[in-house]
């Protein structure tokens, strides 16, 4: 564990990029009801920064007048605000209950031992997240797989294999 | 253009009612064919933006200049997405589902073309509306 | 322009083209013209009836009259009697073989009678992104009518008497909702539109909202009038970005065209809607919750009273109705609350709207009358179980619901009738189970999710639901013991007696209700009975490899072309290997 110190320091050299953030503070300032629009406001810095590390959580709340606490309150409550840095593909399983009687959780189980993480984390290529979500509302597709916003239906669990492979070839013909 | 009575919304309503008499009643004052595909999540997931990408080459391929795409919701159909409905002036609408981008091709090259039906694919419309 | 006053419509289906119906539509055509009635009558062919047993079939319209096993032969007869002098051949009209009675209306057909749609009555039909599509099918007509001809009271009193209940889950009456709200003083006033669709195994909503936005957003305004609030809101999940841009396209289109906005149809009256996201919390589906989470708050449940009809959104009046309540508002105001309480049961009017889903034929949304039977949407509309399996159970009401089982399959549904077989009507999932499904797992899944989706806030279901869970865990990983099921029914009664909402109070049902109807399976896990496991038959296996690699836990073993072997100490029983092999070679316990 870091002390106390060493993370303020960190907090304050941390930059974040300027940019955006000068887009997330005009989106702020022309709220207006600020109070009630954290969620709203959360929802925008997001889809900025693709996360909500720490210290964005504490300049959304120094902007808003509210305690820093009372923002990561709010973030660790919501299952779709994100406080972890994400992959480049995020692969989001299926977890609604058509699915799960149609076997999503071996396919869980199988995705997680060959990503090698757990719900929720990056692998450490940085290439995947994983992350089990409820009912997309693809019960006819069942079991439902998505890589960002492509849909895999009828997924079995030997197909996991081939379709990461095909991420991580794209990669590799990008890297070279 | 805001509208401030019934009698103003009802003229609107007639004048709309000729894009909707063809689905509902196979009747069509332009001779249009309309194809409307169920475009809603579900749908998409399923493949219906290919679905309609396809439709769209196979209708400029045949050069068919009568023919209109809408996108509609979805119709609860989810173990047959896509699904399209067909509808030709003079002739009741037809339904299909699991309509993949070949199907899509087979309802402009038989359905259209030659008024052939693609019978594995028909669906029944089992309800009816209030 | 055609000025055709009769349509006759002749099945085009493969069936009854096979059964010469293009003769059929050849003969009526060569008949009309030859009477010069070819402008009047107009003859269609028409995508398949579904009645294949009974073809060719023949409709005529308007008259909705139903002929069928119609000849070539007969169909001078039906130019001569029924287009020309209107009388019906009684020998053609369709025979109901359970009464004997001839039906001529096919709405009346036993195939077609199952469902029906209101509340989705213009998803697939009309293109959800051009508002004159939805004004062409009677689209703020209801709005003009109740603004130009009712009072609020009367509107408050249409949606009372037609008996309509909220569709969310709770099934309270709309219209005592709304009064409520109308009575509570203040001028300012909300109505929010509930879009937080949270049971995992639901989508109806989001349907309503990707197909016929319209009938919601003048829902709105309807509501909004009979309560006095001008300010509407819809809260809806993140999860749901083409839900959320078909909003704001139908929003965009009726302030242009005024149904929103100031002064609609010049009564003076102003209304306007606003979106708010929800960002993924189950709990947010409870009003109290719903509010926290508009306010910018964490989503937690507040104790009622106060109700929000008193002090909701910013302590003012509001009144939360669900997305599949607000679609039923505008059919009934232009068809009369008479209309609506004709249809469904003595104590829950109209229809209602399943997800159906799981181990069906015919995965999809299916809206019925309310006293419809279980077995009636699962075999008949759902086409019943795939491959041959049996039936097992069926869960409704989502992770709040129980299981229903084949003993209560004939019971018609309502809001009551649900409760009293130990479920709920929820907000409409339907989740079938064939012999396959572990029961247990199933509670344990939803306990899962409960568990996970608990806000915390009161200590029964933040901590009940947890070691509920816990010791479901302990159950399938065969280390539980007995006293573990008699511990599993108290916590569950207990939790359900004091949690503070209605997430922690129904949280148990799916434990309770699966140990009510399976309680042999959860003995056998509290016996640490090992569940049995596949075998593989050594005649029959030619060593193809296909089980060996979708096993997840790799307890097949065997070379290629030789028989293989399941290694039982390790088997999961997940019957993955049963599914794949082409050669039957697997053997079931």
């Amino acid at each position: 564990m870091k002390n106390a110190k060493d993370r303020l320091v960190e907090l304050n050299t941390e930059l974040l990029d300027q940019e955006k953030l000068s887009v997330l503070e005009g989106y702020i300032e022309g709220l207006e009801d600020k109070a009630g629009s954290l969620i709203h406001v959360l929802h925008k810095a997001q889809g900025l920064f693709g996360y909500l590390p720490e210290n964005l959580q504490l300049h959304v709340a120094r902007k808003m007048d509210l305690p820093a606490a009372k923002v990561n309150g709010v973030v660790s409550f919501y299952s779709f605000f994100t406080q972890e840095p994400r992959g480049k593909h995020t692969i989001s399983l299926c977890m609604g209950t058509a699915c799960f009687v149609k076997g999503a959780d071996k396919i869980f189980k199988t995705l997680k031992d060959q990503l090698g993480v757990e719900n929720n984390k990056m692998t450490e290529d940085g290439l995947f997240t994983l992350k089990d979500i409820r009912c997309v509302g693809a019960c006819g597709l069942a079991p439902v797989m998505l890589v960002d916003d492509k849909v895999y239906g009828h997924v079995k669990a030997e197909d996991i294999q081939r379709i990461l492979q095909k991420y991580r070839d794209e990669e590799d013909s990008n890297g070279h | 253009m805001a509208i401030k009575s019934l009698e103003e919304l009802k003229k609107i309503r007639e004048a709309s009612k000729k894009k909707v008499d063809l689905r509902e009643k196979g009747e069509s004052t332009e001779g249009m064919t309309e194809i409307l595909i169920g475009m809603a999540t579900c749908g998409i997931a399923a493949g219906a933006r290919e679905t309609m990408k396809a439709l769209y080459e196979a209708i400029d391929e045949a050069g068919l200049d009568n023919v209109r795409i809408i996108q509609v919701g979805c119709m609860g159909y989810c173990h047959s997405e896509p699904t399209v409905q067909v509808s030709q002036p003079s002739k009741a609408p037809v339904l299909y589902g699991k309509v993949d981008e070949q199907i899509a091709r087979e309802i402009i090259t038989k359905h259209i073309l030659k008024d052939e039906f693609i019978d594995d694919h028909l669906l029944n419309k089992t309800f009816v509306k209030a | 322009m055609s000025n055709f006053t009769r349509q006759v419509m002749v099945c085009g289906g493969t069936g009854c083209i096979a059964s010469e119906s293009d003769v059929i539509i050849d003969r009526f055509r060569e008949g009309l013209a030859s009477l010069g009635l070819e402008g009047e009558v107009q003859v269609l062919k028409t995508g398949c009836f579904g009645f294949c047993g009974q073809g060719p079939i023949v409709k005529i319209h308007p008259d909705n009259v139903f002929y069928v096993k119609v000849t070539p032969a007969d169909v001078s007869e039906i130019i001569q009697e029924h287009l020309i002098k209107g009388r019906r051949i009684e020998r053609l009209l369709f025979t109901d073989p359970k009464t004997q009675i001839r039906l001529e209306k096919h709405e009346k057909m036993e195939f077609y009678q199952k469902q029906y749609r209101i509340a989705l009555r213009n998803c697939g039909f009309i293109n959800p992104e051009d508002i004159e599509e939805y004004i062409a099918f009677n689209g703020y007509e209801a709005l003009g009518i109740v603004l130009s001809e009712k009072t609020p009271q009367e509107v408050v009193q249409i949606v009372k008497d037609s008996g309509l209940r909220g569709r969310g889950g709770g099934g309270f009456s709309t219209g005592l909702k709304w009064e409520l709200a109308a009575k509570s003083p203040g001028n300012e006033k909300y109505i929010i539109c509930n879009a937080d669709e949270g049971d995992p195994g639901a989508f109806m909503d989001r349907s309503i909202l990707e197909g016929d936005p319209h009938s919601v957003l003048e829902a709105m305004a309807i509501g909004g009038y009979a309560m006095g609030a001008n300010h509407g809101m819809i809260y809806i999940r993140a999860e749901y970005p083409l839900a959320i841009e078909r909003l704001n396209i139908a929003m965009k289109q009726a302030r242009e065209m005024g149904f929103i906005g100031k002064d609609i149809f010049g009564s003076g009256f102003d209304f306007d809607i606003e979106i708010k996201l929800g960002a993924g919390a189950f709990v947010c589906g409870e009003e109290t919750a719903l509010i926290h989470s508009m306010e910018g708050q964490r989503g937690e449940p507040t104790k009622k009273p106060p109700f929000p009809a008193e002090q909701g959104y910013k302590g003012k009046p509001t009144s939360v109705n669900n997305v599949e309540t607000l679609a039923n508002i505008c059919p009934i105001i232009l068809k009369g609350p008479e209309w609506f309480g004709s249809i469904g049961t003595a104590t829950s009017k109209g229809t209602k709207v399943f997800a159906l889903a799981g181990k069906v034929n015919n995965v999809g949304l299916v809206e019925v009358p309310m006293g419809t039977t279980l077995r009636e949407i699962i075999f008949e509309i759902g086409g019943g179980i795939p491959d041959g399996k049996a039936f097992k159970a069926v869960q409704t009401g989502g992770p709040s619901g129980g299981v229903i089982t084949q003993a209560d399959l004939d019971t018609p549904i309502d809001y009551e009738s649900l409760k009293s077989i130990g479920s709920m009507m929820g907000s409409g999932g339907m989740i079938v189970m064939d012999e396959d499904d572990d029961m247990v797992e199933i509670a344990k899944f939803y306990l899962d999710f409960t568990q996970d989706e608990s806000c915390g806030k009161c200590t029964p279901c933040r901590i009940g639901t947890k070691r509920m869970f816990e010791i479901l865990e302990r159950l399938t990983n065969l280390e539980g013991d007995p006293e573990d099921l008699e511990k599993l029914q108290d916590l569950g009664r207990m939790i359900k007696d004091s949690a503070l909402c209605g997430l922690g109070q129904t949280a148990p049902n799916p434990v309770l209700s699966t140990m009510k109807y399976f309680p042999e399976e959860y003995e056998a896990y509290a016996r640490r009975e090992k569940k049995t496991t596949y075998a593989i038959d050594s005649e029959k296996c030619i060593g193809c490899t296909a089980c060996v690699r979708v096993c997840p836990v790799n307890c097949i073993t065997g070379s290629v072309k030789e028989p293989h072997v399941i290694d039982e100490t390790v088997c999961i029983a997940c019957g993955a290997c049963y599914d794949v092999c082409r050669f039957d070679a697997v053997v079931k316990p």
